[in-house]
């Protein structure tokens, strides 16, 4: 028998995730922050270019979401988008095919990173103008409403969409027509360069709802069982109830607002302290350890496996041929190309 | 035949498509309860109900985002801006999340959506309500732009717009709402992308649209009074443009003279002009003669809103020039 090391970390919440939703969490946390580490080098390399937004440190959030959603409820999200479309169910190889400008990539190589989607798992979207998803994920919550189907629509903004006006006209719009979307702020500090503090005259976001009549959390975005429990709580209401909900998830991002942020805003301590001390992926590896005896070797497997996805993808997008240059005036209108 | 205003036409087609596809919807400020501020939704809400015909907050910019959302989610919605003054504030989702989602998604999203409204100048409504967004619409691709001028057109081309696939912009005009054409007893959708030449005549080409083409017609009964025979093509159509109609009609009188309630800078009739300079060059024997509103915004004063819209002694005077006529 294994002998356990209870370690001495706080469980924020009674977390009702079994060792099989942790391990695939891990997984599809890890997934993402090995790609995106990846994205980062060929960016370096000039296989990627123009904006490219990583996520990482603030994969745990997308991890929750895809444990707590159903398979045909809608996401939509801004331009920080790749660990969304991924968590959505599309295949790596996919999004970095999109990313190096390749006709097998998700988009067709015609949107690029803020421009992700796959209709087919409900994904709408990489939107490259701050809080434009906002709207259009209001719709969609509309519609899912409209059919009756008993879907919800997860809209993801960050800190920064919330100085926008139209978010402000979505909060009124869901509240008053009674629509089930589940507003998720990713809230990790800095609009580019601006704090909240800096941005924002009210910085309790989750609040920010409160003058619609929409109810609000706020959440340690950085421990995914806290924000399982958070988001299937507020699913379930939404859901239920066919309300609005507002989750502030209080995150991080590691790396600069986009691929030419040099972050001077900010100290290296402050960001050392996060992944030092705040890292959501090493808060789960730590419970897997420890709580659930998960072995080293097993640990080994799974990065392992994780390498060989990246590196098939960075194969695949390889052997992709650019897009053809008949492509060009193509998918302008439906049936007019 | 019979007899049917603009208004009722509009709303025929939208009664009509909206009987047989549950998934049609429409939204808008004052749309439902109130029955339209120019009543073409008048009666609606009656037959299809608060869930179908939706009174919306002043709020155009979440709206157009709204519906835009629920058209990627397949539902086919009817935004009513009460003018397209209007949709300035959500210029932004019309743009770039509308027009440019089908090709950023490689395809995959498709945004079946019809924006309509009054446009251009109205009467005495002062500069921030009388403005012509024709061209400013026409110069995104992802956007069909379709405007109207007789009945019969509203009708058919609003159903068309209604079933079309892509996100269309259906520019109408509130001067002409309470205008009565002769229409068919059945109006049947109409193909987007094709004008029509409204008067034959060999010496002269007028392209108009919307409420121009009436101006257009008048003048030409003038003209006609001293002996030039205009033809008059009403482009109904802005985007895709129907090319082929207005060069061969080039190609056959020689000489253009395009007529617009826009301005000129960036308009529609010098568009018009570099798809004849491209296509029709050799076939021109006259400079290009260009009738649009003036390049200011449009004053209050009567006198003044009068001379800096398009007029029909102006049309006049323009086929008179390109016909070296004085």
């Amino acid at each position: 028998m294994l002998f356990c090391i209870k370690k001495n970390w706080e469980m924020s919440v009674n977390s009702n995730l079994v060792e099989d939703q942790y391990i695939a969490a891990y997984k599809d946390m890890l997934l993402i922050r090995r790609f995106e580490e990846k994205c980062s080098q060929l960016y370096g390399m000039g296989e990627i270019a123009g904006f490219c937004h990583l996520y990482i440190g603030q994969e745990a959030i997308i991890a929750a979401v895809k444990l707590a959603k159903k398979e045909n409820d809608c996401m939509i999200t801004s331009y920080r988008d790749h660990g969304h479309i991924i968590a959505a169910g599309t295949e790596p190889k996919y999004v970095l095919a999109e990313l190096t400008g390749k006709s097998t990539g998700c988009s067709a190589g015609k949107g690029g990173s803020m421009h992700m989607f796959d209709v087919k798992n409900k994904f709408y979207g990489g939107h490259g103008v701050v809080g434009a998803q906002v709207p259009i994920g209001t719709g969609l919550a509309f519609a899912e409403k409209y059919r009756n189907s008993g879907y919800i629509s997860y809209t993801f903004l960050g800190d920064g969409a919330v100085n926008q006006g139209q978010v402000y006209e979505s909060f009124n719009m869901a509240a008053l027509w009674k629509l089930p979307v589940l507003y998720i702020i990713e809230n990790n500090e800095y609009s580019m360069g601006t704090s909240v503090c800096r941005s924002t005259s009210m910085t309790e976001l989750y609040k920010k709802g409160e003058s619609f009549g929409i109810k609000g959390k706020r959440v340690n975005g950085m421990k995914l069982d806290e924000i399982y429990e958070a988001i299937s709580d507020a699913s379930n209401y939404v859901r239920l109830n066919n309300q609005p909900f507002i989750l502030e998830m209080k995150t991080y991002r590691y790396r600069g607002h986009s691929m030419s942020d040099p972050a001077k805003y900010r100290t290296k301590e402050e960001v050392d302290d996060y992944k030092n001390h705040n890292d959501p992926i090493n808060y789960v590896k730590d419970i897997l350890v420890s709580k659930f005896c998960v072995s080293d070797e097993e640990l080994k497997a799974i990065e392992k496996d994780i390498k060989f996805t990246i590196q098939e993808a960075v194969n695949f997008c390889e052997s992709s041929p650019v897009p053809d240059e008949s492509e060009l005036k193509t998918q302008i209108y439906v049936g007019l190309n | 035949m019979r007899s049917l205003t603009v208004r009722e036409a509009l709303r025929e087609a939208m009664r009509e498509e909206m009987s047989k596809d549950d998934s049609i919807f429409i939204i808008g400020e004052e749309v439902a309860q109130y029955q339209g501020a120019y009543k073409v939704t008048q009666g609606l809400l009656e037959e299809f109900g608060e869930k179908r015909v939706i009174d919306s907050p002043i709020t155009e910019h979440g709206f157009t985002g709204f519906a835009i959302g629920a058209a990627f989610s397949g539902l086919r919605p009817i935004v009513e801006f009460m003018t397209f003054n209007f949709s300035l504030q959500a210029m932004d989702q019309i743009i770039n999340s509308a027009a440019k989602t089908h090709y950023m998604s490689g395809g995959q999203v498709t945004c079946p959506i019809v924006f309509r409204g009054p446009n251009g100048a109205a009467s005495r409504v002062g500069a921030q309500h009388s403005q012509n967004f024709a061209a400013w619409f026409s110069h995104i691709p992802g956007l069909k732009v379709v405007a109207p001028y007789s009945s019969e057109d509203a009708c058919g081309l609003l159903r068309s717009a209604i079933l079309d696939p892509n996100p269309v912009i259906f520019l109408e005009n509130e001067l002409l709402y309470g205008a009565s054409f002769e229409v068919s007893d059945v109006i049947e959708p109409l193909e987007i992308g094709k004008a029509k030449i409204v008067r034959n005549g060999k010496d002269v080409t007028i392209t108009a649209f919307s409420i121009q083409v009436k101006l257009a017609l008048e003048a030409a009964e003038i003209l006609a009074k001293i002996g030039i025979e205009v033809e008059i093509i009403d482009l109904r159509t802005i985007k895709p443009l129907d090319c082929e109609t207005i060069i061969n009609s080039v190609k056959k009188t020689n000489r253009l003279v395009t007529v617009e309630e826009g301005w000129f800078f960036a308009g529609i009739g010098v568009s018009i002009a570099g798809i004849i300079m491209k296509e029709a060059f050799d076939y021109l024997d006259a400079p290009i003669e260009f009738v649009t509103g003036k390049d200011i915004p449009l004053p209050y004063a009567s006198n003044l809103e009068k001379l800096a819209l398009p007029s029909c002694e102006e049309i006049v005077i323009a086929v008179k020039k390109a016909c070296y006529k004085n």
